[in-house]
């Protein structure tokens, strides 16, 4: 299928380059994990100014440095860390799935299943709840039902026609934004602007509570597909030709999606529906590190972290002391991405793998 | 030496729905022995070879390959003794010829193993033997057809499998490597004593290469036996509804026309 970018570089996969690639990636993503939480933005009376914390004062539990950085930015890069492995690793994962280039969350209905149903806590007043978690429960809850419906539908027999399923989170999505806004127009002008700020996405407000428990989810979703990489490549070339070199078909598919969607859930749950960095990254990577899912997968773990990170710093940044919700900086930069993909593949044969 | 069958079917039977696509076929393709099925459009020959796969479980009946139940065995197990390449095959992500046909040894390593140098000289000792050494490092999805075609046969011998199932190998591809790539099929029967079994529209390759033809027609095997006697029979021209011909050239081999 031409609709995945055509270059790639480098042979088959070997030890060496499996190191060399994800020792790059970690790299990236430590340093970027460590430097963005650094960075703020002071005001003075020449008017604003990029600063940098005090490295010496952190570890220094006094100093208004540390507070800083311990409190408030380095949860939110690490949820943003998160957020962006969780939504990399499903969209690399559902691009192999489905065989279809322009698979991601966002195009399966998942996040528009988690979207709608976290506007249905807000709604009710339950966002409150569960401790101030109710928002996010919902939203995972959401992404599960979407899934779960999508599946379905999609669903001929025991067999997972991609095209079926794709049209099938389409039209889910479309369904559950229609139904989000008709929730939205029913409701308190305070709740609507509480459910518009959550679809769009953000970290400003992450605990640690939070992350802890999304990083179990989260972690126990990118060791299923980090377990079924070899999966992954056998499947890109369909159900038939994986049996044929020992995959057992049903369980793997399964297995990637129910891991895939958890992925996408408990990120939604953190920090609301992000677009587009499960498209972009896995594209973007594959030009480089080439299409084996045993060094795609990690590596889009860490880049998509990484990415998100630095959208989030610039989120956090570009207009301090206010600050932009990060799910439009990713949708400024994804939108267009999305459309290169689609132009590359309409210029080829065909975009549908029939 | 003891010929012992490496793929059987005892009494066959396989149904969509109400209807019946194969109908009690008996088949024993012993190793080292080269089978071609033939048959009109229609006639249940790649859901004959998709029950030998085990990608579909038989209705009634019983497949087994290398002494194994390929549709209720674990897949990595069948794989390790069965190849299996699709009549369609179209890899959607960007993989090398190379990484197609090191996939092959997929079964033979556990969960996330990279393949080793043993692994690589056996892919192009495979990609030597189908001619596509030279496109080992071309993207597979940019080959041509009968390019594709050779790359897979490639997969199925790095493969290592006793059992070898071939759904048109040869649809694609011009006469040269047509004949090349049943040879090359033949000789892996010949040296590994693998068994295999083809799907194929092609007679005159069935006459030529194989050992054994099987006619089917309606889901039913109506003859089964040496390819010339067999496709001269009656009973194929009925399946076929043209009288073929079967004559000898002047080296000795057998061809086949319709008349």
């Amino acid at each position: 299928m031409s609709g995945f970018l055509a270059a790639r570089r480098g042979g088959r996969l070997t030890r060496g380059r499996l190191v060399l690639a994800l020792g790059a990636c970690a790299a990236l993503a430590a340093l970027v994990t460590v430097l963005a939480p650094l960075l703020g933005v002071t005001m003075t009376r020449d008017g604003r100014e990029l600063t940098l914390l005090d490295l010496s004062a952190i570890g220094d539990a006094d100093a208004i440095d540390h507070k800083v950085f311990v409190l408030t930015r380095l949860p939110r890069a690490l949820g943003a860390m998160l957020v962006g492995a969780a939504l990399a690793a499903a969209g690399c994962a559902f691009q192999a799935l489905l065989r279809n280039p322009l698979a991601e969350p966002y195009t399966l209905g998942v996040s528009s299943g988690a979207s709608l149903a976290a506007v249905i806590a807000i709604r009710l007043g339950l966002d409150g709840a569960l401790g101030g978690t109710g928002t996010g429960v919902a939203a995972l809850v959401g992404a599960g039902a979407a899934v779960a419906v999508v599946w379905q539908l999609g669903r001929v027999g025991r067999a997972l026609p991609p095209a079926t399923l794709l049209l099938a989170g389409v039209t889910i999505a479309m369904l559950c934004s229609s139904a989000s806004m008709l929730v939205q127009y029913t409701a308190e002008f305070a709740d609507v602007s509480r459910m518009v700020r959550w679809m769009m996405g953000g970290f400003d407000v992450v605990r640690y509570a939070t992350l802890a428990r999304a990083a179990v989810a989260i972690g126990a979703g990118l060791v299923i597909l980090l377990w079924l990489a070899r999966d992954l490549n056998a499947l890109a070339a369909g159900p038939e030709a994986a049996a044929s070199v020992g995959v057992s078909v049903g369980r793997a598919q399964t297995l990637v999606f129910v891991a895939a969607s958890l992925l996408v859930g408990a990120g939604i749950a953190v920090a609301g529906p992000i677009g587009f960095i499960g498209l972009i990254v896995p594209h973007a990577l594959r030009a480089v590190v080439g299409p084996d899912h045993r060094v795609l997968l990690p590596a889009s773990i860490l880049v998509g972290g990484a990415l998100l990170v630095v959208c989030d710093t610039f989120a956090r940044l570009a207009i301090a002391p206010a600050q932009l919700p990060v799910g439009i900086v990713t949708a400024l930069l994804g939108a267009p991405f999305f459309l290169l993909v689609l132009v590359r593949g309409k210029r080829g044969a065909q975009l549908w793998g029939g | 030496m003891l010929k012992r069958g490496v793929i059987a079917c005892d009494h066959v039977g396989f149904d969509y729905g109400a209807r019946a696509v194969v109908r009690d076929v008996s088949l024993v393709v012993e190793c080292g022995a080269l089978c071609a099925i033939v048959g009109p459009n229609g006639a249940g020959k790649t859901t004959l070879v998709r029950l030998l796969a085990g990608l579909l479980a038989p209705t009634r009946g019983r497949v087994t390959v290398a002494d194994l139940d390929p549709a209720r065995a674990p897949r990595r197990d069948v794989a390790r003794r069965l190849a299996y390449v699709p009549q369609r095959y179209e890899i959607a992500l960007p993989f090398s010829v190379g990484e197609v046909v090191l996939m092959g040894r997929y079964p033979h390593r556990g969960g996330l193993g990279l393949e080793d140098d043993a692994d690589v000289a056996l892919a192009r000792a495979a990609l030597d033997r189908c001619d596509v050494r030279a496109l080992e490092d071309r993207r597979f999805d940019q080959l041509s057809g009968g390019e594709q075609r050779r790359a897979l046969l490639a997969q199925a011998f790095c493969q290592g499998a006793d059992a070898i199932v071939l759904d048109e190998p040869t649809a694609a591809l011009d006469p040269a490597h047509a004949r090349a790539v049943m040879a090359a099929l033949r000789a892996e029967c010949a040296d590994r004593r693998a068994a295999a079994v083809i799907v194929t529209h092609d007679l005159d390759l069935a006459a030529r290469w194989c050992d054994r033809v099987v006619v089917m027609t309606g889901g039913e095997v109506v003859a089964s036996g040496p390819p010339a006697e067999v496709l001269a029979s009656p009973a194929a021209a009925a399946a076929f509804g043209v009288t073929l011909h079967v004559g000898t050239l002047p080296d000795g081999q057998p061809f086949v026309v319709p008349r």
